[in-house]
């Protein structure tokens, strides 16, 4: 069976962001490059699903050359190899584009299983994996807490609000996973090194069979801006018993919020 | 040409689907549209009280046992055809936990952009919208040009806003044949009485100042007495002193209550990403130079232990006055 994954290498949440002058973009010489976090449960849960199973993990990353950075680290994590997506109009694109990318890429493969995060930690766009799963008319699960595969059928667990589904679907699917799923390894010296001897190959969109112009973007980026704290900063003086009556007070008088 | 809202129901409709309602609404004032809303469910009929007062025009049900619980494979092809047929410009939607999910695949089908999360939308031609990105640290302005165009709004930053009650017509529509190919076997609730964190009006949040999981109940308890969901950091949740489901934070849930209490919580930015939208920020923590001091609205500077138990009596007193 071949398993994709879907990778992506984000800015760590936390570094110091600041706003380039234009406001359209994010300066990013302080920023540290991860992969991000959920995805990183994704190839944790293909490799357990290898290590049980046997399977083919191929990680899959649209995005510029440093995207090799994380999936040299998933490779190292015990995947078998790596498609990049890469190259003129890439960096344009908006999730319904990336994700009509990757579609074509996890088609390229062949994959009958997808597992990707649930949400990329850098635009928190949250549709990319379940655009896929739409584009390539896969049964799909979201925000997975626990998988299972009984032969053709996948068994997961996601989560709502105030509760749980259980779900059954046959594959092919695409999985997007929620922290707590598993606890994701870290790489071994000895795997790190042989990481690097495993392959990466790389498409353009051209070679996907897809054009920048048909994945023009439909979204307008007017303003990135650093969110503004206007916070009270109100410290309450007195003794316990005085403070917790004047919080009370200004909770119910002042905010009317009780 | 119209504006659409997706009407999110657990049983009954949720108020993120009032909150949706109400900013849908605003939109189509503003872009001189018509809205509609879309019910898929088991019943609104004796619900549809509830829906006055938005500018709702029609609501279309789509009411049936089997679609008492979301599927994609149920709910996406019904909104898909029902927007081609409205010709739906613009579609809002839920960022509830299944809405996210709802809104990716209906934006897939009709090869729509979406913004999801949105804390704010508004109208200039395209549909504008507010997000917060990297955990929250960057909020984005951007403006969705081609149609449809779709949003999700964030549970709990709009306040669900009447005009008049003005009645939506409901149309009743006949529920299409499809497969499904994915089974719900189950559906199991969170224990009875307990409210969910991301839907909360207030949250009482332990951090690691708690010490142990014996401890939980000085939590538990101070959200009993405010009517809050109990939420957690990260730190408690990987100590594994409560359930993940309660973490708050960049790896956790978002929640944007109208207060926010913070015990014994430092405020690391992966968990201010989880609770920056609240309204009111509380903290209580024994460090002066915790960094959720510097985020909060009300600080007290103390041991939770002496703060949590008085505050909870406290606000029994006033409560029951
Ligand atoms: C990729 C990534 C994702 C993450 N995601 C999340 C996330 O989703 N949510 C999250 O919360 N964290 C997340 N974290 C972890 C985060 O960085 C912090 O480590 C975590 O939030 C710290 O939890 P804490 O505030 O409870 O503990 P600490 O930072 O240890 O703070 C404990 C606080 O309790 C106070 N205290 C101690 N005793 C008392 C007392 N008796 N009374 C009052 N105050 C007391 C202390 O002064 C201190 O400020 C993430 C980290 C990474 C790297
Ligand atoms: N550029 C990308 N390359 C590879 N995978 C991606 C990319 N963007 C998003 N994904 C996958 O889709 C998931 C959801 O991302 P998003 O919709 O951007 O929040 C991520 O966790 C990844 O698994």
């Amino acid at each position: 069976m071949k398993i994709a994954v879907l990778i992506k290498r984000v800015p760590d949440t936390a570094s110091v962001f600041a706003i380039n002058p234009d406001q359209k973009s994010v300066a990013t010489d302080k920023l540290k490059f991860v992969m991000s976090p959920y995805d990183e449960h994704a190839v944790e849960e293909a490799i357990k699903l290898k290590e049980a199973n046997g399977a083919d993990v191929v990680v899959v990353s649209l995005g510029p050359d440093s995207a090799k950075e994380v999936m040299r680290t998933a490779l190292a994590m015990g995947a078998d190899e790596g498609l990049l997506v890469t190259g003129a109009g890439t960096d344009s694109l908006t999730s319904k584009g990336v994700a009509e990318a990757l579609a074509a890429a996890v088609k390229s493969i062949g994959a009958e299983l997808v597992f990707a995060g649930k949400q990329a930690v850098d635009d928190d766009a949250s549709q990319v994996a379940e655009r896929v799963a739409e584009l390539l008319e896969m049964a799909h699960a979201s925000v997975v807490t626990k998988f299972e595969l009984n032969g053709g059928t996948a068994v997961v667990n996601r989560e709502i609000e105030g509760g749980s589904y259980t779900l059954e679907l046959p594959l092919p699917a695409v999985i997007t996973i929620e922290k707590g799923i598993n606890t994701p390894r870290y790489p071994t010296l000895p795997n790190i090194m042989k990481a690097k001897k495993k392959p990466i190959a790389e498409k353009s969109l051209a070679d996907l069979g897809l054009s920048a112009e048909a994945l023009a973007p439909g979204v307008v980026l007017e303003s990135l801006s650093l969110p503004r704290q206007n916070r009270r900063n109100h410290i309450i003086d007195g003794d316990t018993p005085a403070r917790v009556n004047e919080l009370i007070r200004l909770l119910k008088e002042e905010e009317k919020a009780l | 040409m119209s504006v659409l809202v997706l009407l999110e129901q657990r049983g009954e409709l949720k108020p993120c689907a009032l909150e949706a309602a109400t900013i849908a609404g605003q939109i189509a004032k503003a872009s001189g549209m018509a809205l509609n809303a879309c019910y898929i469910g088991q019943s609104l009929s004796d619900q549809a009280e509830s829906l006055k007062g938005f500018g709702i025009e029609k609501v279309y049900a789509y009411e049936n046992a089997s679609l008492s619980h979301y599927s994609n494979d149920g709910y996406v092809p019904i909104v898909r055809d029902l927007v081609n047929e409205l010709g739906a410009k613009v579609i809002i939607g839920s960022s509830s936990a299944l809405g996210k999910e709802f809104c990716a695949s209906v934006a897939a089908r009709l090869g729509a952009e979406l913004v999801q999360d949105a804390i704010g939308l508004g109208w200039d031609g395209g549909l504008k919208a507010t997000k917060p990105l990297y955990a929250g640290k960057v909020i984005s302005e951007t403006k969705i040009t081609t149609f449809p165009a779709m949003a999700s709004v964030r549970p709990n930053v709009i306040s669900i806003e009447r005009n008049g009650d003005g009645a939506p017509e409901l149309v009743k529509r006949d529920m299409p044949q499809v497969s499904l190919r994915t089974v719900l076997k189950e559906a199991a609730q969170a224990t009875a009485g307990t409210i969910e964190l991301t839907e909360a009006k207030v949250v009482v949040s332990g951090g690691r100042g708690i010490g142990g999981p014996e401890n939980w109940p000085v939590i538990e308890d101070l959200a009993k007495a405010l009517g809050a969901a109990a939420g957690a950091s990260r730190a408690v949740v990987d100590a594994g002193w409560v359930h993940h489901s309660h973490q708050v934070g960049q790896t956790g849930k978002v929640v944007s209550p109208d207060i926010y209490v913070a015990c014994g919580i430092s405020g690391a930015i992966q968990h201010q990403a989880g609770m920056r939208t609240s309204k009111i920020i509380v903290a209580i923590n024994k460090d002066p130079e915790a960094n959720i001091f510097k985020i909060c609205d009300y600080g007290i500077v103390g041991d939770l232990f002496e703060v949590c138990p008085l505050l909870a009596a406290e606000v029994r007193k006033v409560r029951a006055s």
